[in-house]
């Protein structure tokens, strides 16, 4: 149909195209920085601490070499913290823009539908009740954050999946799984309180490889077939029946791009406990930044990624009190939270 | 048979319940109260036989079993009247935001007084419960204000989809910010604990002294505004159209639900659910006429409150599983009914 028009003012047509080489190269440009950003921050935590290692040492050690006081304190304390640092943040962000994207609402972030709280229940029934070692309170709580990510989705099947069911089904389950966890720390003793506390808030202290390393091979895996789903779920935005119009398998999208977003959540959440607001926080800082148009699962991640190794810097050193890094997302992330929401409301309608 | 049958069958035919049903209604309501409150004061974690239980009632406290019915009754009565509060507040609030789903938890509500609470405590020295109770009816007052204000903004005024966001997500927000003051202050954290879980088991008359004369305050101005609320479930055009002042009695009867679940929240912790079940089921006995539902909310609010204590007490003996605890269980597989069976445009 545009054809004629096309046509008759092609100066039109190049505009259009032009425009969007334009937006694209921007695109490009603003996830560059932000990876340039991310690498910055990671030499940052890597060198700085309680004393600090000029970068050839940091290198030495990142490359196997043997230094001195930097091999114990960057390569076996300061290393995997700031990998998971990245690898958590990397696989919330992107997981939340998933959910943020699918259900068309900005608002609807892991956080809040209840796969947050199904994995934190878990951890404090494993941890205080079952008295479970670390391993399997981690692989217990994976399993929560699926089954409950399932049921959820089953509630809300009634001839489809819809966005606005969904959300309200998972903020009623995440209520009642939050009671179960508050009750079973009221029973919990001091020493389990500790240890529990780190599922409830998030936290990065005495983090060692064998934490690091599932989270990390989960996005490995995950991230590609989030990926790969992008422009799926791109079509998935403009609503079901459009989406299907236009060739999408919408079940099986939205299937495969649940399990995967979940499994990253999950795994993350093992490795570091839900880091507060981080999955919520992503998508819409990364929109706004990068701007329409396009995926946002790359940006999102890197984002996520520099809010968590920023907040843990944060949290470790700018503080009297050692706060975890949850709580420093939580408390900075409350503000964002709500003008986002006055915005989104205001402007009615998705990220 | 008819009332079995009405379920089915649209709204329009719950509005009229003939005055005969209504008050066999009430009176099966009032006798169930009756039951659960002699069933609070007589089953615990420790058994006691009846007779001990009808001596402790008439003032003896003798032997231990007495001494034990005899701490059971004010926390009987606190169930009861916070119950009450709650069921009133949340048949308010599902009034004037005319939103199935309006429910202190949900609505951020209870997090907002749990905030406060904990601020002042923290900060402020905050001891007594006097002080409780102003500072708790601040918080819920400040957040319910807010999550309505932001739910209610954009296209669409407040639908039930974004006021529960609005409320989560600001409970999301609030939940953290408590975090972040209970978490340094290894003092005070225990006790918050306990109080952030809501329970009624700690009550005594003293402390139910300091919060009812809120309670009643709360309890009037609601039901004064019962007839109102029916002039704004037409609509507010309908309503101002009828002669009412729409902001004024909207804004009235928010006070009187914001003055309920603020001093129960200071008494009791915050307790959600029980505020959503109950005008729901409410609704299916007395039909849509608040000056109805209102009443028949707040009694049917004390049973369930009594009721899931006494639950709370039986199911984990010798311990205790808090009523916060109990509600939130009965009430969230409620609220996912309920979301299920609206149509998907009504949300």
């Amino acid at each position: 149909m545009s054809a004629p028009a096309a046509v008759a003012r092609p100066s039109a047509l190049r505009e259009v195209t032009r425009g969007r080489v334009r937006n694209a190269s921007r695109r490009r440009l603003t996830a560059l920085a932000l990876a340039v950003l991310v690498v910055a921050a990671f030499a940052v935590t890597l060198m700085a601490g309680q004393t600090f290692y000029p970068p050839r040492d940091v290198v030495q050690v990142v490359l196997g070499e043997q230094v001195p006081g930097a091999s114990f304190t960057v390569g076996r304390l300061r290393l995997p913290r700031a990998v998971l640092a990245v690898t958590a943040g990397f696989s919330f962000g992107m997981a939340g823009v998933t959910f943020q994207t699918m259900l068309r609402n900005p608002l609807a972030s892991p956080d809040v539908i209840g796969i947050s709280a199904g994995a934190s229940a878990a951890a404090a029934v494993a941890i205080v009740t079952l008295s479970l070692d670390e391993t399997q309170v981690s692989v217990l709580a994976v399993v929560a954050a699926l089954v409950v990510a399932l049921l959820v989705y089953v509630l809300a099947f009634r001839d489809g999946v819809v966005g606005t069911r969904l959300i309200l089904i998972g903020i009623g389950i995440s209520a009642m799984l939050d009671s179960i966890t508050s009750y079973v720390l009221s029973r919990a003793a001091e020493w389990d309180l500790q240890e529990a506390t780190r599922w409830l808030t998030g936290s990065l202290n005495g983090v060692g490889w064998d934490r690091t390393v599932p989270a990390l091979v989960a996005l490995a895996v995950l991230a590609p077939v989030l990926l790969a789903q992008g422009r799926n779920l791109s079509a998935l935005q403009l609503g079901d029946d459009t989406a299907s119009a236009l060739g999408v398998r919408v079940e099986r999208t939205r299937v495969t791009v649940i399990l995967a977003a979940v499994g990253l959540i999950a795994f993350a959440t093992a490795a570091a406990g839900p880091i507060a607001f981080v999955a919520f926080l992503s998508g819409p800082i990364a929109a706004r930044l990068v701007g329409a148009g396009g995926s946002l699962l790359v940006p999102a991640g890197l984002v996520g990624a520099l809010l968590v190794l920023v907040a843990d810097f944060a949290g470790q050193f700018a503080f009297d009190t050692r706060y975890p890094v949850g709580v420093v997302t939580g408390v900075l992330g409350a503000p964002y939270l709500v003008y986002l929401i006055v915005r989104t409301h205001r402007a009615g309608g998705s990220i | 048979m008819t009332t079995v049958d009405t379920r089915h069958l649209p709204d329009a035919a719950l509005v009229r319940r003939p005055a005969r049903v209504r008050l066999l209604w009430l009176l099966v309501t009032l006798l169930a109260l009756a039951a659960v409150s002699v069933l609070s004061v007589a089953v615990g974690s420790r058994t006691v036989a009846w007779s001990d239980v009808w001596s402790a009632l008439g003032g003896a406290d003798g032997s231990l079993e007495q001494a034990a019915v005899t701490k059971r009754i004010p926390r009987t009565l606190l169930a009861v009247v916070i119950g009450a509060a709650l069921g009133l507040a949340g048949g308010v609030m599902q009034g004037v935001t005319r939103n199935p789903l309006a429910d202190p938890g949900i609505l951020g509500v209870n997090m907002g007084a749990s905030l406060a609470v904990v601020t002042g405590v923290a900060f402020f020295g905050l001891t007594s419960t006097t002080g409780y109770v102003w500072v708790a009816m601040a918080g819920a007052a400040l957040s319910a204000a807010f999550v309505y204000t932001v739910g209610s903004l954009g296209r669409g005024g407040a639908t039930p989809l974004k006021l529960a966001l609005a409320g989560a997500a600001t409970s999301a927000a609030f939940a953290s910010l408590v975090t972040a003051v209970v978490l340094p202050r290894n003092d005070i954290s225990g006790s918050f604990r306990l109080w952030q879980i809501g329970g009624v088991g700690g009550a005594t008359y003293e402390r139910m002294g300091h919060v009812l004369p809120f309670l009643g305050v709360g309890f009037l101005i609601c039901l004064l505004s019962a007839r109102a609320l029916n002039s704004l479930a037409l609509g507010d055009e309908l309503a101002a159209g009828l002669g009412e002042r729409v902001p004024v009695a909207r804004a009235t009867a928010a006070v009187g639900a914001v003055v309920l679940c603020g001093a129960a929240t200071a008494a009791a912790g915050p307790i959600g659910f029980v505020g959503l079940v109950v005008p729901h089921a409410c609704r299916m006995m007395a039909g849509v006429d608040h000056r109805w539902l209102l009443p028949f909310s707040a009694v049917t609010g004390a049973v369930l409150l009594t009721a899931a204590d006494v639950v709370g007490r039986i199911a984990a003996r010798p311990s205790e599983v808090d009523v916060g605890i109990v509600t939130a269980l009965i009430g969230a597989p409620f609220f996912i009914y309920t979301v299920r069976r609206q149509k998907v445009r009504a949300l």
